[in-house]
């Protein structure tokens, strides 16, 4: 019954901007799948928090599906083998997250039989499960945010149970520019989506869940209204969205949809809403009901130093070179590695790293960006009316120059999304941006050293204390020992005195 | 393969300052060619003054600062400073007039203060004060606009080259046979000496609005200014708020006393209200940055404009009220921040 209807009673979002979409040239060919390769890199640490604890040993064999590094401290995901054969090295390798620097990564030889772990339980359908046993096993599916943020999904969720709620919001709101791999997941795997939207509606007690997609993506709003209308979930709402950045953010598609702002250092539970990306619902859908943990995901290869751009489902682990051998390779114009989108990713130095949970977008760009010249701020504005947040990125720059924390905090820095839209439209070509995230780390990095220097400071006034209760314990026994034998002084001199004085008479007797 | 590591974004900017630059310059083309008409060849000298000048001094500066002399000069700011001088300056004004407001314009309201960006003055202002106080003979020679039924002598470019250089007339002309009081002048004496403001209107020098001429300057300036905003290096609060704090006070008195009050029209049409609402407010170096802000600060200038014409010894106000509000832009900011999505309402908070 439902159409693809157009809903746009949307909450007003500050400044964004249209850019161009570059889309069309992943999206021109159908979802592929690359094959597994002969080796999987598989970072411990693919997610927000703690890194998952490696469990396997070096030349153990290993299972499709068989967790390898187990979850580790309160917020962390474990990680499964994408594919079956040998680990053969726990070891440091180039990862997009240090931009192409060497972390810890297990290394698995495959064996190419891509054998499955038999299936420990027998899968029931979900809403026979208890939705505190349901958010226990999405924990253990290694499931993380895909849009990009990878917070371990089982805790984001355990968190949110335990606020009132009301809406489940599934984002489909891809809004950086190149990236197409949500808008393609929809397209071809709609009834996943919406499965794992039933799941998450079941897990956390909610009968309001809003799909929101991109104006600029009919395929996928057909695709997704078609699936709705044979599920017939009346509790299903699908809303448009015009095609602005970054109304993708989390905390801007629930101002976006729900007119409400998520308060300054808190989360959208804190207005009653959870959001989570299509991609982990249907990653979700496939671990409760195919008992598959998250051990591939869609990723776009696009850019124009590229030869093919495409979409694909790779496992994870598999590396970046691979993938982008599998696309056709670079064209002779490749100049820049680009692990996520033009406005949030990363620079890599190698494409030896691994494509991760984390990976929507592998993007080769044909020039190097940040070559123009750098000019003095010319107070003109722009980037204030294009913040999403509404911050003064011109003031908070001075501010960041002048490592003026408390003003930083006062102008809003811990506000910032790092966006990118205020880089783009600076005519003076600041790099506001990237000295916001520096700043941020500055910031971090003081406050855990004062942290640091708390703790010490608190070890060594406990330490002074008890040193000074014990010697204040050692005088006063010493205090108390005096005070004895000055009460017990004249009896007993008298005792001596008695005793000398028998003493003498019992000599002078003799 | 072996890949530059850089920061995100990695999409380029798609402005920069010096097509800003050059986007006011080309804005004022029209303007310049009615002025010109107008008043005669002395703009073109005056804007050639101003240049050499702003330019030899800003590239001074650079020197002596230890900034790269070149890639600066290409952001033509220096360039927008001296147009705006000259068409602050009077058509006729000797070189050295015009020198010593280009060079203070530069490197004092400019360099002094650190440079483009760190200004606290709008340097083209501050330069046109300067002169105004220093030489306040040759600052107050205004020549009439050409206008077919005014008998005066039209000065060639010969002799405006002439006095230019030297500050002398030819024997056959003087100070006095050349100069006229400008509208402005004739309206505030007129009015002082208690004639109506109707009757002012029919003196020959008086258009629809404002000064003949002068209107015509000013529409052309709005030309410039329009395209301006359509090309979005200019936002409307800025103009918008300078026209209204013009227009408001004038439109109130005028209401309430036609007799002795000028037209809200007069007072938009002439001296240097669209100038300065189009292209001298909007310097964003020395605005306001927040929407509101730019309201509040373009409304101020306005209103000073107004005021100074009012009630002030000076015919007209755009420089003092432009360095005026320059002020308070530092107070403005702050108390129109706007308030960070997320954040509670200044006034609910309970902090
Ligand atoms: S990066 Fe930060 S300051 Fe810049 S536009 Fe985005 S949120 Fe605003
Ligand atoms: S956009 Fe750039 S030049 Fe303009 S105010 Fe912001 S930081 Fe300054």
């Amino acid at each position: 019954m439902s159409s693809p209807a157009a809903t746009y009673d949307l909450g007003k979002l500050h400044g964004g901007l249209r850019l161009p979409s570059n889309k069309m040239e992943s999206t021109a060919t159908p979802l592929q799948t690359i094959p597994v390769p002969d080796q999987l890199i598989l970072p411990i640490a693919q997610h927000v928090g703690e890194p998952a604890h490696p469990i396997v040993g070096i030349g153990e064999k290993v299972l499709k599906g068989q967790l390898l590094a187990e979850s580790y401290g309160s917020i962390s995901a474990p990680i499964h083998a994408p594919s079956s054969g040998t680990v053969v090295a726990i070891e440091p390798w180039p990862v997009s997250r240090r931009q192409g620097d060497k972390a810890p990564c297990i290394i698995i030889e495959c064996d190419g039989e891509d054998r499955a772990l038999p299936a420990a339980e027998e899968t029931v359908p979900f809403n026979t499960i208890e939705p505190d046993s349901l958010l226990r096993k999405i924990l253990q599916g290694g499931i993380v945010g895909l849009g990009g943020a990878v917070f371990p999904t089982g805790q984001k969720l355990m968190q949110a149970a335990t606020m009132p709620l009301e809406y489940l919001i599934l984002n489909g709101v891809e809004c950086e520019p190149y990236i197409s791999c949500d808008d393609i997941l929809m397209r071809e795997q709609a009834a996943e989506v919406l499965g794992g939207a039933q799941i998450l509606m079941h897990a956390l007690g909610l009968n309001k869940c809003y799909v929101v997609i991109e104006s600029d993506k009919p395929e996928a709003i057909s695709a997704i209204g078609e699936s709705m209308a044979t599920l017939d979930d009346d509790r299903i709402t699908l809303k448009q969205v015009p095609t602005i950045y970054p109304s993708g953010g989390e905390d801007q598609l629930v101002q976006l949809v729900t007119n409400r702002e998520v308060p300054t250092g808190g989360l959208p539970t804190d207005v009653g809403c959870v959001v989570q990306n299509v991609g982990t619902c249907a990653a979700i859908w496939r671990w409760i009901v195919e008992g598959e943990p998250l051990i591939s995901r869609v990723t776009t290869v696009t850019g124009p130093g590229l030869t093919t751009p495409m979409n694909i489902t790779a496992r994870i682990g598999t590396t970046v070179a691979d993938v982008i051998a599998f696309a056709g390779g670079y064209t002779e114009h490749a100049k820049q590695l680009i692990i996520g989108g033009p406005l949030c990713g990363k620079s890599v130095t190698t494409d030896r790293v691994p494509l991760v949970k984390a990976t929507n977008c592998i993007l080769v760009l044909d020039e190097t960006a940040g070559t123009a010249e750098e000019r003095p701020c010319i107070r003109c504005g722009e980037c204030a009316l294009v913040c999403p947040i509404q911050l003064l990125p011109q003031q908070l720059f001075w501010y960041a120059c002048s490592d003026n924390e408390a003003r930083l905090r006062s102008y809003g820095l811990t506000d910032c999304i790092e966006c990118g839209c205020c880089d783009l439209v600076c005519p003076s070509h600041i790099p506001l941006t990237a000295s916001f995230r520096n700043a941020k780390a500055r910031i971090q990095e003081l406050a855990d050293e004062k942290a640091r220097a708390e703790r010490a400071r608190r070890r060594f006034e406990s330490r002074n204390e008890r040193l000074e209760i014990e010697k204040l314990a050692r005088e006063s026994e010493l205090a108390q020992q005096k005070e004895d034998a000055r009460n017990a002084g004249p009896a007993a001199i008298e005792e001596i005195l008695k005793r000398q004085r028998e003493k003498q008479d019992q000599d002078r007797e003799s | 393969m072996e890949f530059e590591r850089r920061d995100a974004p990695f999409i380029a900017p798609t402005s920069d300052v010096s097509s800003i630059m050059r986007h006011v310059l080309f804005a004022l083309v029209p303007a310049a060619l009615a002025y010109v008409w107008f008043f005669g060849s002395g703009f073109i000298f005056n804007l050639i003054v101003a240049s050499l000048f702003c330019i030899a001094g800003e590239s001074l500066m650079l020197r002596l600062r230890g900034k790269p002399v070149e890639s600066t000069l290409m952001d033509y700011s220096a360039l927008v400073t001296a147009a705006l001088l000259a068409f602050a300056m009077p058509a006729l004004t000797p070189w050295w007039v015009t020198a010593t407001a280009a060079l203070f314009a530069t490197v004092v309201a400019k360099h002094l203060y650190g440079g483009l960006g760190y200004n606290l003055f709008n340097p083209a202002m501050v330069g046109y004060v300067v002169a105004l106080v220093a030489f306040p003979m040759h600052m107050n020679l205004w020549t009439p606009p050409r206008l077919g039924d005014i008998d005066y002598h039209f000065m060639t470019i010969a002799e405006t080259a002439r006095y230019t250089i030297t500050g002398t007339f030819p024997d056959y002309l003087s100070f006095d046979a050349i100069s006229r009081a400008t509208p402005l002048d004739v309206v505030k004496a007129g009015l002082n000496n208690m004639l109506t403001f109707s009757e002012l209107r029919a003196y020959p020098i008086m258009g629809d609005f404002g000064g003949r001429g002068w209107e015509w300057i000013g529409n052309f300036t709005a030309i410039g200014g329009a395209w301006l905003l359509l090309k979005k290096i200019i936002r409307w609060q800025i103009p918008f708020g300078v026209l209204m704090g013009v227009l408001a006070p004038s439109s109130l008195m005028y209401i309430m006393d036609p007799g002795i009050n000028p037209s809200p029209g007069f007072h938009l049409f002439t001296g240097g209200t669209i100038l300065c609402a189009f292209f001298i407010a909007t310097d964003p170096v020395s605005a306001a940055t927040s929407d509101r802000g730019r309201l509040v600060y373009g409304f101020g200038i306005g209103f000073i404009i107004y005021a100074i014409r009012e009630w002030g010894s000076y015919a007209d106000g755009v420089a003092f009220a432009v360095l005026l509000m320059n002020m308070a832009v530092p107070a403005i900011d702050y108390l129109t921040m706007p308030r960070i999505v997320g954040h509670r309402l200044k006034k609910q908070g309970d902090r």
